[in-house]
């Protein structure tokens, strides 16, 4: 029970930030032609907020299930890799049947939070990781799909840095402590920067370009500055 | 729409599903290669700074109060907050500024 209480209010902030991403697509889901029940499911089924803002205009559009398939496969992609990450991370409370529950909801905000962890994961932390996000990322698409605009643009606004904020103390914290995992997030954000400059680098999938440059500078940095294994080894 | 909705749904929860899926459940001796527990220990911060930038500067209704936001985020941050105080503080940054800047 304990464990499961850590796991909510380490939840809770990413549920805040879903709430306003889900409200965001709640109303560009509807304005988008799709209805409120089917703006929820989606939502209810993917838990993807890049993969689903990419979907909308091809169900809605009548697109071909092959373009639907492939988009989700590019920009979903980087899942597997937080996947095989978490495999690492996961402790023996965690059963076959929790796993296959679990990856549900492996989005990129709590893998971050869950990889943060020095310790392995446990059971019911993770089951209380995931339940406000979840539910989160519902419920904010329900109150955008049924409300439309009622919170004022400025509100919205400022919620939109709430999952940044989050990230930037994801990574800086660690990076204040180890040189290279500095050096590695800075030679990322400067291949991101190139991807998201660059016009003709522009032009590549979102999802694609995030991918290419976390791998990119991953491989560099396994190479140059390996983690020594007693650096990787936690107690369960 | 040329299908039925459920069968668009059938087919992008499906992928997305397995792909996450697959190596949370196929994958469960621990790994011992020191390049691949490198990678692997690397690729978590790699993707969300490369999410988190330059994406952040856009994520609000000006870059001027995206600064601001972020800014807060990296004090708090290196400060080592809670990520809760730090988020929060971040939006409320942000809202501070552009209702300065409505005014100004």
């Amino acid at each position: 029970m304990k464990d499961f209480v850590k796991g909510v209010k380490d939840g809770l902030p990413i549920c805040f930030g879903y709430v306003s991403v889900a409200f965001a697509f709640g109303i560009f889901a509807i304005g988008s032609g799709l209805s409120i029940f089917e703006s929820l499911i989606i939502s209810m089924t993917n838990v993807t907020s890049a993969g689903q803002l990419s979907a909308v205009p091809i169900i809605a559009g009548g697109g071909t299930l092959i373009e639907l398939a492939v988009t989700q496969l590019v920009i979903n992609l980087r899942y597997s890799l937080m996947s095989v990450s978490l495999s690492q991370k996961f402790g023996p409370s965690i059963r076959l049947v929790d796993r296959f529950i679990l990856a549900f909801v492996n989005t990129d905000e709590v893998f971050g939070v869950a990889s943060s962890k020095p310790e392995k994961l446990n059971r019911n932390y993770m089951y209380g990781l995931i339940l406000t996000p979840y539910l989160g990322w519902s419920l904010g698409t329900l109150a955008g799909a049924l409300a439309g605009d009622i919170f004022p643009p400025m509100v919205t606004s400022a919620l939109g840095v709430a999952i940044y904020g989050m990230f930037i103390a994801i990574v800086l914290i660690p990076s204040k402590k180890h040189k290279s995992t500095a050096m590695c997030v800075v030679f990322a954000i400067a291949l991101s920067c190139v991807f998201y400059y660059v016009p003709v680098l522009h032009k590549i999938p979102q999802g694609f370009s995030i991918i290419i440059c976390a791998v990119a500078a991953s491989l560099l940095f396994s190479v140059i500055a390996p983690i020594r294994t007693e650096d990787n080894e936690h107690e369960v | 729409m040329k299908y039925n909705f459920f069968i668009y749904i059938l087919v992008m929860a499906g992928i997305t599903y397995l792909i996450r899926m697959l190596p949370l459940v196929l994958i469960k001796k621990q790994i011992k290669n020191q390049f691949v527990l490198s990678f692997l220990y690397y690729v978590p911060y790699a993707v969300l700074a490369v999410m988190t930038f330059p994406a952040v500067f856009y994520a609000t209704s000006s870059v001027v109060s995206a600064c601001v936001g972020v800014a807060i985020a990296l004090i708090l941050a290196y400060l080592e907050k809670s990520l809760l105080v730090i988020s929060f503080s971040s939006c409320l940054g942000v809202f501070l500024t552009e209702l300065i800047m409505k005014y100004m």
